[in-house]
């Protein structure tokens, strides 16, 4: 039986490279590489979600938004006249009484102090971005930080970190948000700030740490050790990238809840900015046209925005799920 | 060259079982218990053992990834002696350069997020080797080493797009890339098809002849342990029961627990009747063990001598053939 | 020559993927007699589960039967329903899956789990009768009855690994196959196990599938082995003729390759290459990329599956000579 089979015993291996190898690698700089290799990267993870039917729906949302923020300015520029249209300081004095109805001229109507109500949709919707994505970074960034050093240390940092987060979950959101902006003037970056900070310390801290406690124990994270790695590269250079996924995914929960957050505060009065969706609505408010439905256009627009963008964010996060947990996806 | 590259000396790791916040930790799990064995220069050790046995513990400590609990790990680095079971900080991390670890798991052990070429490069960006370039060179040098050619179309390949043969390869590359005199090499073929498994077996063999390396080759299998290494101990609860030639251990066993395991291991040949296993009972956990013989609840030749003595110590009973037994 | 009780034609079965279909087993011919034990071998990926769940028709929603016949005792399985299937299930096949100390319910008592078992193909049965028969069986595979009402995670694996034996016994099967039964063990165990299974199938007369990568344990367990690669069978027969006269360069191949602590210490065989996907099997023979003896008419067509004499099966163009 030996004698028969005379397979390959040993594997021929030569350690000399020939010249066309090297001259490929010289071809082929890392940095461009790498590049493609991220691309490559995008284009599958675009094909995994594009599968996901809400997760386009929730995008064409923020894209159809954000089309209006972008088209704002441009309106305001070479389109509308300024003295009418303007979001804050604009009056129409085409129209007689105040708030009008929607026309021609005012496709969503005005509010109670004259000011066209598209024209402050449109307005608001940049910083409604703007307050949800600075949000989103600072709550992902401290939150992944706290989950990946919480995780690999353990013991006493992770108890305190846990601790803190435990802390900020049994407080009540809102109400903290309303006691801080009683206590020094908020606006939008202060706010965006302090739901970052609120939101990461807290639970997305939580959440990410019993991610990062599975790849902990992965095998490639002891061959790092045993190379020499340190601590720190090990956080940064595997366990942070293997949570990115994550991260991203609640990033747009995030901007979810900040979104809210915001428009909460700003009905009740509590923002010292000029003009938001929620300010509108407390703008209605305040004149008593809230619970008046022959008023709808001073409520519904803003609030539709609201409910929207806000659902948005959150299918995405959703087909995002699907693309970032591989047990989720169909076969 | 038979210098003595590695010395283990009592070496000792307990794991402790908590039991709630405030009460005292009282029982502890003799993981490694007094351990002591040498390799010289360009011998490979083989540990086997079944589950519980200590074995892939041993391969932890000797890699640093434990401390031990007590004990002395000698080693050999650049002319000295050190002892690596104290080690911190930088002295720590220049020790890494002499010593690596091959994992059971070629899927686990390779980052997924990784391209090939980081993860061979790793050692060599840790331990702060070569610029950009110089170390593309030594990675594809390396790939091409253990058989992945041409090295540039596996350069920037990720995991999940090479075979487990090609991913155990890799990891092979990874630890041999800085030269490393030891290498720790913890069932790297277990999880492998059988007809995968020799190419790789042949390729440590080859490797560390080229390249000089020294191994402890842990594994469960004892027919792979036969062609992998020169020298065989058998662990047995956290302790060294025999140990020799790996052909004499296999062929002349003294120790009643490596014939039974002997007598134990399945021969691929229907013509062949096999002994049945002389053991009883089943395998404990080394919890708080007494003060016994380790193997005594499951020996079928344990006397009174057993019963009575503390666990025997490991004796050359001839021709370096060790055994830790009263009956022998 | 005592009677066939299963009997497998051309039987092929794909799994349908995003990716496309996956060819698993593909024109497989076999027969086993009352009381033998037929041992299957092979890499991973060669099918053997597939074929294993396939005759249990435990079948995944994206697997499509695409031909064949599973003769029962003369019943074809194939053409049954989930309901007419549910009578031959556990009752006159049963199966011990791979890992299968991970298949027995955590929150249940294994005695619990074992009568519930008789219960759903017996229909109902006075408890008391059933609890006596958890505590033969229990001693048929050598655990003391006494841990009967205890919970799996109070067993050790061994232990779990008869509990799930005996689960697989309660209903007098008359067929088990059992899926890589032994291979999450430590050795002294697998041993004990293996004498078990085979002393069983003596006192019992059951006929017993096992399936393995495992040459050595399927050398210890088998009157007959079938030699499993890329969804064929491209060998099958008695267990001694396939290790002495192999006839199939993979079997020759495979046989070398592994190694074993008894006898002189022989040079391992390589076979170089990689199983192939299954997605896009290769052409001809599924063998010829990995074969040295692979000529012109091996890359063209497959071969036949033909007997060599005394019911030595092979399926080569260029069989090894014996």
């Amino acid at each position: 039986m030996e004698e028969r089979t005379k397979v390959i015993a040993k594997p021929k291996v030569e350690v000399i490279l020939e010249e066309e190898e090297r001259k490929k690698l010289k071809e082929m700089p890392l940095w461009r590489v790498r590049l493609y290799l991220t691309w490559r990267e995008i284009r599958n993870n675009w094909k995994l979600f594009s599968e996901n039917k809400i997760g386009l729906v929730g995008l064409g949302i923020i894209i159809f938004y954000a089309f209006m923020a972008i088209l704002h300015p441009i309106l305001m520029k070479w389109v509308w006249d300024p003295n009418i249209y303007d979001p804050i300081v604009g009056y129409s004095y085409d129209e007689v009484l105040q708030p009008a109805p929607p026309s021609l001229r005012h496709l969503l109507g005005t509010d109670p102090l004259g000011r066209d109500v598209l024209s402050q949709l449109m307005y608001s919707t940049r910083s409604e971005f703007a307050l949800g994505i600075l949000a989103a970074i600072i709550t992902v960034t401290i939150g992944t930080t706290v989950g990946a050093v919480a995780a690999y240390f353990g013991g006493i940092i992770d108890t305190l970190l846990m601790r803190l987060a435990d802390l900020i979950i049994m407080l009540p959101f809102v109400t903290i948000l309303i006691v801080l902006s009683a206590m020094f003037k908020m606006n939008l970056i202060i706010l965006a700030i302090v739901i970052g900070i609120l939101s990461g310390f807290g639970g997305t801290g939580i959440v990410i740490k019993s991610q990062a406690l599975t790849i902990k124990v992965r095998a490639y994270i002891e061959a790092a050790k045993v190379a020499g790695g340190s601590d720190w590269h090990i956080i940064f250079r595997h366990i942070i990238p293997n949570l990115m996924p994550l991260s991203f995914l609640y990033m747009m929960f995030s901007v979810t809840s900040a979104i809210f957050s915001e428009a909460v505060l700003s009905f009740f009065g509590l923002l010292n900015i000029r003009m938001s969706w929620g300010l509108m609505i407390h703008t209605a408010q305040t004149a008593g046209y809230l619970l008046n439905p022959k008023t709808w256009w001073l409520i519904v627009p803003a609030g539709l925005s609201i409910t929207l963008l806000c659902s948005a964010f959150y299918l995405v996060g959703r087909a995002l799920d699907e693309v970032v947990n591989p047990r989720l996806r169909k076969r | 060259m038979s210098e003595t590259l590695v010395q283990v000396e009592n070496l000792r790791k307990l794991f402790p079982l908590t039991r709630g916040l405030f009460r005292r930790e009282s029982l502890f799990v003799h993981a490694v218990d007094d351990v002591n064995f040498t390799i010289k220069r360009g011998e490979s050790l083989g540990l086997v053992g079944e589950s519980g046995s200590g074995k892939t513990t041993t391969g932890k400590l000797l890699v640093r990834l434990l401390e031990p609990t007590s004990g002395r790990i000698l080693m050999k680095m650049d002319g000295e002696e050190v002892d690596i079971s104290k080690l911190k900080g930088e002295s720590l991390k220049r020790f890494r350069r002499y010593v690596q670890m091959i994992f059971q798991d070629p899927y686990e052990s390779l980052n997924p997020r990784f391209t090939v070429f980081d993860t061979v490069a790793e050692p060599l960006v840790v331990q702060g080797i070569g610029d950009v370039l110089e170390r593309e060179e030594r990675v594809a040098q390396m790939l091409a080493l253990v058989g992945l050619t041409p090295p540039s179309s596996f350069l920037f390949r990720f995991p999940h797009e090479l075979s487990g043969g090609q991913r155990q390869r890799v990891a092979i590359a990874r630890a041999l890339i800085i030269e490393p005199s030891f290498v720790v090499a913890d069932e790297p073929t277990s999880m492998l098809d059988v007809s995968i498994r020799t190419g790789i077996m042949y390729l440590m063999l080859d490797l560390a002849e080229r390249l000089g390396v020294t191994y402890l080759y842990i594994t469960h299998d004892l027919a792979v342990a036969r062609y992998m290494s020169s020298k065989l101990a058998v662990m047995y609860l956290g302790k060294i029961v025999e140990m020799g030639e790996t052909e004499e251990v296999l062929q002349k066993p003294l120790h009643p627990y490596t014939r039974a395991l002997i007598s134990a291991v399945p021969v691929p040949d229907p013509r062949y009747k096999r002994p049945i296993p002389e053991i009883k009972g089943a395998i404990s956990e080394p919890i708080n063990p007494p003060p016994t013989c380790r193997f005594l609840d499951r020996c079928l030749q344990a006397t009174r001598i057993c019963k009575d003595s503390p666990h025997p110590p490991l004796e050359d009973k001839g021709g370096g053939h060790y055994v830790a037994c009263y009956m022998v | 020559m005592a009677e066939s009780i299963l009997k497998i034609e051309n039987f092929t079965m794909h799994y349908m993927t995003k990716a496309g279909e996956v060819s698993a087993v593909d024109n497989v011919d076999l027969e086993i007699r009352k009381g033998e034990s037929l041992g299957l071998v092979g890499e991973s990926g060669c099918g053997k589960t597939s074929l294993a769940i396939s005759i249990m028709k435990l079948l995944p929603e994206n697997a499509i039967i695409k031909g064949g016949h599973i003769y029962f005792d003369g019943t074809d399985l194939v053409p049954l329903s989930e309901d007419e299937m549910r009578r031959f299930r556990w009752r006159r096949i049963s199966m011990i899956f791979q890992a299968a100390m991970n298949s027995l319910n955590p929150v249940y008592k294994v005695s619990d789990q074992i009568i519930e078992a008789m219960e759903t193909h017996f229909g109902h049965i006075d408890y008391y009768e059933a609890r006596e028969k958890v505590a033969n069986l229990f001693r048929l595979v050598g655990l003391d009855p006494k841990f009967m009402d205890q919970y799996p995670h109070e067993y050790s694996g061994g232990m779990r690994q008869r509990a799930v034996i005996a689960m697989a016994l309660a209903c007098d099967p008359d067929l088990i196959i059992a899926d890589e039964p032994t291979t999450a063990l430590d050795v002294i165990v697998q041993d004990n196990i293996l004498r078990e299974l085979k002393a069983l199938q003596e006192k019992l007369g059951t006929t017993m599938i096992y399936i393995s990568h495992d040459i050595a344990v399927i050398a210890e367990v088998s009157h007959r082995i079938g030699i499993m690669y890329a969804g064929k069978i491209v060998e099958l027969a008695d267990a001694e003729e396939i290790f002495h006269h192999p006839i199939h360069p993979y079997t020759a191949g495979l046989m070398s390759a592994f190694p074993s602590i008894v006898g002189p210490k022989r040079e391992l065989v390589t076979i170089p290459g990689e199983p192939p996907d299954l997605l896009n099997p290769p052409s001809g023979c599924r063998f010829h990329p990995r074969c040295q003896y692979a000529t012109k008419i091996c890359r063209e067509k497959e071969p036949e599956f033909k007997d060599y004499g005394s019911g030595h099966m092979a399926s080569c163009w260029n069989p090894l000579e014996g």
